[in-house]
């Protein structure tokens, strides 16, 4: 079948190596343009560091990483300017921490928050930006009347929202989550995958979620991949990865969900 | 015409959990499906009919052979091709009905029966009221299309499914005991529909265990525990 376009992200032989300790070792794929893929695994299994060497927090070893910028194609994001990763990070990456006050700045308003990174793109003109502001707010279910409340005093799963509006304001086309949805209450947890589902699908995001929740990748992802000890040793189709599991590390992991 | 061609498929699952036991389920099976044609799989329980057909839609994975699909004029062959070319196929060319509807969180079924749609880029509201007419057709009542399907009966799910599944007129079908929990009149609603399918083209592979089904719908018998052995 042609190939119409190149994918938005490739990945060749990445590694992340702690003194003698391998994080994660060789890791190559290419992700496209709305795709959504889930990395899950157990603790130590190098997930978070593949994800952070990935968004910028981390440098690999060695290996590569090639971004489809909007206006210059294929670029080495180890070899582009500071100024202009800061700028890919501000405006076409976001970021979703496992606990939202990694993501948010807790001195300022919810409304600050989202306005925030609107004003790092250039957005100058306050009405525009207070009122993109509590159209976010109202898409991620929070009341717009909190515009102007900090988020400390927001619950958790308000806060975890709110990231998200912060970080989808600016019309990413990437977004790194770090377990989206740890830490928060069952119910809490299916409102933000449904609200996540939902807004994954209308702007046609790509994204790369680690997680170690396989029913959240089910519902979220199109590709699984699954990682231990530094390693990625199963990955495909979600469903496939989980109906049909070849490794054994795989297998152990889907047959220890319990049945409700 | 041949919409589907298996070729030399061969499946076994190895049990790391349980010493590594191997199960080898299909054996070098080869079957041709052509458009508007019913293909009902038989054989005993364990004979590999659900292997066989979540083979064919990629859900599974397969050791060696082919299952190509003929998507847009093009052959593909979905146990090699890249994971979003299968996601492709399956929205536009290959469609599967499971028996039991996974639920989501919070989605309506109205959302549920229309997402396939949106999927393929047709309007909300077009697609809402396709989904309409869909689950009226399969007499889901209308005060259940606004609610998350996780509290209906057994009966209505499944037609939430079936919607689902047939709303996008899929070229291929792959149906898993589509009719298994629903009362005579909703099965018949299921026959027409599955009928009014075959009458446009739409080639039909799929495990009844109702004899009535099949005789009202099978076009020609698939012997999975026969395949397995030539």
């Amino acid at each position: 079948m042609i190939e119409l376009e190149p994918p938005l992200l490739t990945i060749q032989s990445l590694s992340k190596l702690y003194g003698r300790n391998v994080a994660c070792s060789n890791v190559s794929f290419d992700l496209w343009a709305g795709e959504v893929i889930c990395i899950v695994g157990e603790s130590g299994s190098g997930k978070t560091t593949l994800l952070n060497c990935m968004n910028g927090t981390l440098t690999p070893s060695s290996g590569r990483m090639l971004y489809r910028t909007r206006h210059t194609g294929m670029v080495d994001v180890a070899t582009m300017g500071d100024a202009h990763k800061r700028l890919l990070m501000r405006t076409d990456w976001g970021i979703v921490h496992q606990n939202p006050r990694d993501g948010l700045r807790m001195g300022v308003s919810a409304g600050a928050n989202v306005g925030e990174r609107l004003m790092a793109v250039g957005a100058r003109h306050y009405g525009d930006i207070r009122s993109q502001a509590m159209d976010w707010l109202n898409r991620v279910e929070i009341e717009v009347d909190r515009i102007d409340d900090l988020p400390g005093v927001f619950s958790g799963g308000m806060q975890q929202r709110l990231q998200i509006a912060r970080n989808l304001v600016t019309k990413p086309r990437l977004v790194f989550m770090d377990e989206p949805t740890g830490g928060l209450d069952v119910s809490v947890q299916a409102r933000l995958l449904d609200l996540l589902r939902a807004l994954v699908q209308e702007l046609q995001l790509a994204a790369i979620i680690v997680t170690h929740d396989l029913a959240v990748a089910r519902v979220l992802a199109d590709r699984l991949f699954v990682m231990k000890g530094g390693d990625i040793v199963d990955n495909g189709l979600t469903y496939q990865v989980l109906d049909d599991p070849q490794h054994p590390y795989t297998q152990l992991l889907v047959s220890s969900i319990l049945q409700v | 015409m041949a919409v589907m061609r298996v070729r030399n498929l061969s499946k076994s699952f190895t049990l790391h959990e349980q010493g590594g036991v191997v199960l080898s389920v299909l054996n070098n099976v080869s079957l041709d499906i052509m458009a508007g044609e019913c293909v009902v799989l038989r054989g005993a329980s364990g004979c590999g009919k659900s292997t066989l057909l979540r083979s064919m839609y990629a859900n599974y994975k397969p050791q060696s052979g082919s299952i190509e699909v003929c998507h847009q004029g093009l052959w593909v062959d979905i146990l090699s091709a890249a994971p979003r070319i299968v996601l492709e196929v399956r929205r536009r060319t290959l469609g599967y009905v499971s028996q039991f509807l996974r639920v989501i969180p919070r989605v309506s079924s109205l959302d549920v029966v229309a997402e396939p749609l949106r999927n393929i880029g047709i309007d909300a509201p077009s697609a809402r009221a396709r989904a309409a007419a869909m689950l009226q057709r399969l007499n889901v009542p209308e005060r259940l299309w606004s609610l998350a399907p996780a509290t209906f009966s057994g009966g209505e799910q499944q037609r939430v499914n079936i919607a689902r599944g047939f709303i996008s007129q899929s070229p291929i079908l792959l149906l898993d005991e589509p009719t298994a929990s629903l009362d005579t009149e909703n099965r018949a609603a299921v026959i027409a529909l599955i009928g009014e399918a075959m009458a446009r083209g739409t080639a039909i592979v799929g495990i009844f265990h109702d004899e009535d089904v099949r005789r009202c719908l099978g076009t020609r018998q698939f012997d999975v525990a026969q395949a397995r052995l030539t």
